[in-house]
């Protein structure tokens, strides 16, 4: 036997159960991770190793904090994904569109707490994200416009520097106008936590986020699948020239990709501020590239593996910095939270290259 | 006569190059580099600092310098290292190769520390007013000063600090900065020094917003004081997300948190279990009474941090200038080590190693809607 077996033997684990029950089993292979013995296994691991007595509460704190993280990388994520699946570009500056939503928000909230102190804070939330969309929106479809119309035919590299290059000048303008400063978010929701089992808390803006996003994403879906802009939509995506020659205006569903993309991070992008309670104008970068890394996770160019993707990343992020300790035996730390998260990545595109879901490929073979 | 008058017209142009360019001979001028992270998510401190030695070489010119017989104009170069050592070692030689006779920089250690080896070959004096990691004076470099004392005794008091007045079981959590780590290893030390615990150490990054994950595993284990590292950008939001979670354990951080931002970004989080300590002394009780005002005056904003000791660095080179009667880094450096004069954050004096002699060490509570010194 191995000696980390033995380790784990000591903790009262049947190490065994976790690396052998494959052969015979009747759960195909590539189901291991959620078959339910696992998920058993995974739990008793995750308690038995934490010497505290209130391990159940952690773990669940845990799972919420996951849940949450991971709803706003979905919902970025979604912006990503939509416009890799009809275009086949990166769209880098996606982060920053998230950017200039809260600052915009965060300015409108800003104006009206000033300027009519009686507003309920639903009022001011609802008016100032009614201000962020549209900016949001007119800037996704000028960026479209100005910037990626022209190389549609160009080589692949091309729009890909692009999009870098317009992250970069998103953040610079945000600079200029909003300055380097932190700007912190006015509360606009309860501070107060709510405790829905003893010991665990979620407070009414993370409600908010979980319920705003599930929303989001189905109508997104519904759109998509139910609805005639959602055919030409998916008809672009397939082969955008015979989309064209079937009758569809293929520059008008590509700048409805964008508005529609940008619109969802501007939401994102409150949420986050709403959340955190700061605004920066390189807020952008950090959930542009988790979002980025749950769409491939997901399998890029899919709707549904941007909010598995999403979902997995954050839930693997949060138990990954809260148990890494544990499942290493303290060999690794917390510094190494987002290594964990990119391993995760990297095993699963070894076994799935098109990632979880499936990348939309057909039209690419 | 066009012609006449096409060469009355260039006699004149060039009669007026002339005495410009006389009148520039007759003023020495002196390049200062400034470096520092004036993008990216502690911009607001970069800035902070390059206010901090404009201010000094402007009311140094203001005033009058004369060296080797010529008038002084200072001209600050200021350039942004983006907090990010890479790019801080490039902006490093940039300084050298523009001539630059001394440099006030940079902010972070983990920058300064690299860049510093680039000065130092090049002979041209740095003075960080803000880089607190003990190793950037520890390298036998002697055209390395910084005018705020280093982490060894901020860590020692705030780690002393927190077990003797606080708690006895201290969680630690830094931002894997080459700051952040070093004061958090001093702060272990103290806390162990002083008969207190670690329950346990954490990490983060100096670009994350969420510490959900590292805060539930830090309430798993029911700590009586947490203590953060780093910068007010992420300790702001992390006080914030402690509370959320129901932890109500006492708060510390070290100087990068004791700044207006922070109580900022904390928002209702703020209360008097949140507490900070600093190297130097709290802005209300700077040694030079007038130097917010005239800072505010010029910039129309308010001090963060660091901006008095890059006032004092700056104004440091130019004492030892002034002194050795001489701009060239290789004269004045010896009258660098001799420098004695009240700055305005405190006595500027250094020792033989370059770090600033008795630095004060102050640790503030949260009262009342500010940062208020404990005696």
């Amino acid at each position: 036997m191995q000696p980390w077996l033995h380790a784990y033997a000591a903790l009262g684990v049947d190490a065994k159960s976790l690396i052998l029950p494959r052969r015979g089993s009747s759960i195909p292979a590539r189901l291991y991770l959620l078959a339910p013995s696992d998920a058993l296994v995974l739990y008793n691991l995750l308690t038995q190793v934490t010497p505290t007595l209130n391990t159940m509460e952690t773990l669940l704190q845990q799972i919420v904090n996951g849940l949450v993280v991971g709803s706003v990388y979905a919902l970025v994520a979604l912006g990503y994904t939509m416009v890799y699946g009809i275009l086949g570009l990166i769209n880098f500056a996606h982060g920053d569109v998230l950017m200039v939503g809260a600052l915009v928000a965060l300015q409108v909230a800003a104006y009206l707490q000033n300027t009519w102190p009686g507003l309920g804070t639903t009022a001011i939330l609802l008016i100032s994200l009614g201000a962020a969309v549209p900016v949001c929106m007119l800037m996704g479809y000028t960026i479209e416009r100005a910037a990626y119309r022209r190389l549609r035919n160009a080589p692949r590299l091309a729009p890909l520097i692009t999009a870098i290059g317009m992250s970069f000048l998103l953040q610079t303008l945000a600079m200029i106008i909003w300055g380097r400063a932190y700007h912190s978010f006015p509360p606009l929701f309860p501070t107060a936590p709510l405790q829905p089992i003893e010991g665990v808390f979620i407070t009414p803006v993370q409600v908010t986020i979980l319920v705003a996003s599930a929303v989001l994403m189905v109508a997104l879906v519904l759109l998509v699948n139910k609805t005639s802009l959602g055919r030409a939509m998916r008809a672009t995506a397939e082969n955008h020239r015979v989309a064209s020659l079937m009758g569809v205006d293929t520059n008008k569903i590509i700048s409805t990709t964008f508005i529609i993309g940008s619109g969802l991070a501007a939401v994102a992008g409150v949420m986050i501020s709403s959340n955190y309670g700061v605004a920066h104008y390189s807020m952008g970068f950090m959930p542009g590239l988790k979002a980025f890394t749950a769409a491939v996770l997901g399998g890029i160019g899919n709707l549904g593996g941007a909010m598995v993707g999403g979902i997995v990343l954050g839930l693997v992020e949060s138990i990954g910095a809260g148990y890494i300790e544990q499942l290493s035996f303290g060999l690794l730390n917390s510094s190494y939270q987002d290594i964990f998260a990119f391993v995760i990545l990297g095993i699963v595109l070894i076994f799935r290259p098109t990632g979880l879901l499936g990348e939309r490929v057909s039209d690419r073979a | 006569m066009m012609k006449k008058k096409l060469i009355a017209v260039a006699a004149l142009a060039l009669s007026g190059s002339l005495s410009a360019g006389l009148a520039q001979a007759d003023d020495l001028v002196v390049k200062i580099g400034h470096a520092g992270p004036l993008t990216g998510n502690i911009a607001h401190l970069g800035k902070d600092n390059e206010n901090g030695a404009r201010l000094a070489l402007e009311e140094y010119q203001a005033k009058g310098v004369t060296i080797g017989g010529k008038k002084v104009k200072f001209e600050l170069i200021s350039e942004d290292d983006q907090g990010d050592p890479k790019t801080g070692n490039i902006v490093a030689q940039r300084l050298v190769d523009a001539g630059v006779k001394g440099v006030v920089g940079h902010l972070n250690s983990g920058v300064s520390i690299p860049a510093s080896r680039i000065y130092n070959q090049a002979g041209i004096v740095m003075v960080s007013p803000s880089s607190t990691n003990p190793t950037l004076t520890q390298q036998g470099f002697p055209f390395v000063f910084r005018t705020m004392s280093n982490d060894i005794q901020q860590g020692t008091v705030l780690g002393k600090f927190a077990t003797a007045k606080l708690g006895k079981k201290v969680a630690i959590i830094d931002d894997r900065t080459a700051y952040g780590q070093g004061l958090a290893d001093e702060v272990e030390k103290g806390v162990k020094a002083t008969g207190g615990a670690v329950s346990s150490r954490e990490f983060t990054t100096n670009q994350s917003t969420d510490f959900m994950a590292i805060l539930t595993k830090v309430k798993s284990q029911n700590p009586d004081v947490v203590v953060y590292t780093g910068m007010d950008a992420q300790g702001g939001p992390m006080l914030k997300q402690m509370r959320q979670l129901g932890i109500a354990a006492k708060f510390m951080t070290g100087d990068g948190g004791c700044t207006l931002d922070f109580i900022k970004l904390a928002g209702d989080a703020m209360n008097d279990k949140a507490y900070c300590s600093q190297a130097g002394l709290p802005l209300d009780q700077l040694t030079d009474k007038t130097f917010r005002e005239r800072y505010k005056k010029r910039f129309g904003i308010e001090v963060q941090v660091y901006a008095p000791y890059a006032y004092d660095a700056a104004s440091a080179i130019v004492e030892a200038m002034k002194a050795a009667n001489s701009v060239e880094p290789a004269k004045y450096q010896p009258f660098l080590k001799k420098v004695a004069f009240k700055g305005a954050g405190g006595n500027v004096a250094f020792d033989d190693k370059g770090d600033v002699k008795a630095g004060a060490i102050t640790v503030y509570q949260f009262r009342a809607g500010k940062w208020e010194a404990l005696k």
